[in-house]
């Protein structure tokens, strides 16, 4: 039908979870984000794991960009993995960790779900590459 | 509930029976013909919506805002469902505080047991379309609680203009079973001014010391405010700026309104006082209305909803969003209009005029991608342009040979009524 579009757009969620307040990076990611193309909503900083869930659940977006720049990402980003599959919303959230995360931790996280992890100096066009093709499919 | 009872004099029955779903045989009592089908999983997905599933209801608003194929049917059955809840649009200029407020708002219905439904719009860039969508970063009160809906749209420019997708998913929100759905939107633009209308109630956030803004809002946003707050009232100017907007409320009632204003206080009936307001938040300004006790409406100087006219006056109140002081007047404000809504028989007319804008719009919208194709079939636009400019045609000439087969159409199935709108 005529009303009905045939492109869809994108949309992500950008949070900040924990304590650490360095959101320079999640605000650079955002606005990467906008200017390709994408809906981002933005958390705002030092949220919970739960209103992180909360979030991605009532906004259903495609992507979820954690930024976890403190070292509780191994606390953190089970948390809300688990959160997300009790609302039925794992599968099909293309989940990212941004932020400095060890080797083996990168590992464990891609283990519980997470999709990529972006460590610094990440190409911005990367990151937004990576998100175009990973984008879950939906009917 | 005070949300419950907007119920604009239709069936009680209607909406919320638990036996009654989507797909079941059993419709509603009148039950009407249906154009638009159910696709694929979309039975599924509204009877999940209906079942209180969070990821239902926000799979359903995505539909909505994408115009994914077949999401007319869902909002098709939607409206089955819908009614109920107490529609209020926050609107005002950037930085105003419409976030902030949205958001102590919300925890006050909370507060006093009602469900709450936000939907904030955000422009997007008109350049690639991509937004960032930051209203959410105010929403501070309600942390994990999943029974306020916060849900977070962008502008973007679409056919069938936004104002359809927020109204639709207002309408989702509502078969949800939400007793109140917020709409927020920066009072900038027409579409905005179109979003806001599709609501019961409109607050129109003012900042204070914007004497020139105040002068600004005559425009158009003075016309669809019902309560004027002005926000951030702690800082200087608050009451110049209050001064100002009654003066302004004043004038716009013109020389007849408010003559035999009674001020009783009859007609707000069903104040629900159940203590959880009140006393709490004090009036920021306490000669404006409703100082205290939510029941009584001394309020005497603007709260109208009296017995003997049919105009509202609208209200206004000053709120200081960030500490909560006057939300809960202003709470007392949007339950007084409902109350007059429904006790005037205006809530009719403000639901007949916005089903009619709906109506009016997707028409238009549908009519006009079907001249979207015929002009492709005519050879696309610029082709047609060329001709005009090489003087082989007119642009009415063409315009009549692209839309008469269209018209006849329409006349051979309606028979040869006019044809709304599709001579646009």
């Amino acid at each position: 039908m005529s009303v009905e579009g045939e492109e869809r757009t994108v949309r992500c969620l950008v949070a900040k979870v924990g304590l650490d307040g360095h959101d320079r990076g999640a605000h650079v990611i955002a606005r990467a984000f906008r200017d390709a193309g994408f809906e981002v909503v933005y958390s705002g900083l030092h949220r919970a794991p739960e209103e992180i869930v909360q979030a991605a659940v009532q906004e259903d977006v495609d992507v979820l960009g954690i930024s976890i720049l403190s070292g509780a990402h191994n606390t953190l980003v089970p948390k809300v993995i688990a959160g997300l599959k009790e609302y039925d919303a794992f599968e099909d959230t293309l989940i990212l960790v941004g932020g400095i995360v060890p080797d083996d931790d990168v590992a464990e996280l891609k283990e519980l779900g997470v999709a990529e992890v972006f460590g610094p100096g990440t190409p911005m066009a990367e990151t937004v590459e990576f998100v175009r093709n990973n984008v879950p499919e939906r009917e | 509930m005070n949300g419950r009872d907007t119920n604009d004099g239709r069936d009680p029955n209607d909406g919320r029976d638990p036996n009654e779903r989507a797909d079941s045989t059993r419709e509603r009592p009148a039950s009407r013909e249906r154009a638009v089908e159910l696709r694929g999983r979309d039975a599924e997905l509204i009877e999940e919506l209906l079942a209180g599933s969070h990821r239902a209801l926000a799979r359903v608003i995505t539909k909505i805002e994408e115009r994914t194929p077949g999401y007319r049917g869902l909002v098709s059955r939607l409206y089955d469902h819908a009614g109920d809840a107490a529609v209020i649009g926050v609107t005002g200029a950037p930085g105003a505080g419409k976030s902030t407020l949205v958001d102590k708002l919300a925890s006050a219905y909370r507060e006093r047991g009602d469900t709450v439904g936000v939907v904030a719009v955000d422009p997007s860039s008109p350049y690639t379309g991509g937004a960032v969508l930051g209203d959410r970063i105010r929403m501070a009160s309600n942390v994990g609680d999943m029974d306020v809906f916060f849900r977070s749209m962008s502008a973007r420019g679409r056919l069938g203009g936004l104002s359809t997708a927020t109204a639709d998913a207002v309408t989702a929100l509502d078969a949800f079973g939400k007793d109140v759905v917020l709409i927020e939107t920066v009072g900038a633009g027409q579409s905005e001014v179109d979003v806001v209308r599709t609501a019961d109630t409109v607050a129109v956030l003012v900042q204070p010391g914007s004497g020139d803004d105040v002068q600004t809002l005559k425009a158009g946003i003075l016309e669809i405010g019902d309560v004027f707050v002005v926000n951030k009232a702690d800082m200087d100017g608050a009451e110049r700026t209050l001064a100002e907007l009654e003066e302004m409320v004043h004038r716009r009632e013109g020389p007849t309104a408010g003559l035999d204003a009674g001020h009783h206080g009859v007609g707000i009936p069903n104040h629900p006082n159940d203590g959880s307001e009140d006393g709490g938040s004090d009036a920021a300004r306490d000669d404006a209305s409703g100082g205290d006790a939510a029941g009584d409406d001394v309020s005497g100087d603007d709260a109208s909803g009296d017995d003997t006219g049919d105009a509202w006056t609208p209200e206004v109140l000053a709120t200081v969003a960030k500490t909560g002081e006057g939300v809960g007047e202003l709470i007392d404000a949007f339950d007084a209009h409902g109350g007059f809504l429904r006790e005037s028989g205006e809530l009719t007319r403000t639901r007949r005029q916005r089903y009619a804008e709906e109506i009016r719009t997707l028409v238009r919208a549908d009519v006009g991608a079907l001249a979207t194709d015929a002009i492709e079939r005519h050879g696309g636009i610029e082709a047609l342009a060329d001709r005009v400019r090489r003087k082989e045609a007119d642009p009415y000439g063409l315009a009549t040979e692209i839309v008469d087969p269209i018209a006849a159409c329409v006349e051979e199935r309606d028979g040869p009524s006019e044809p709304d709108g599709s001579v646009e």
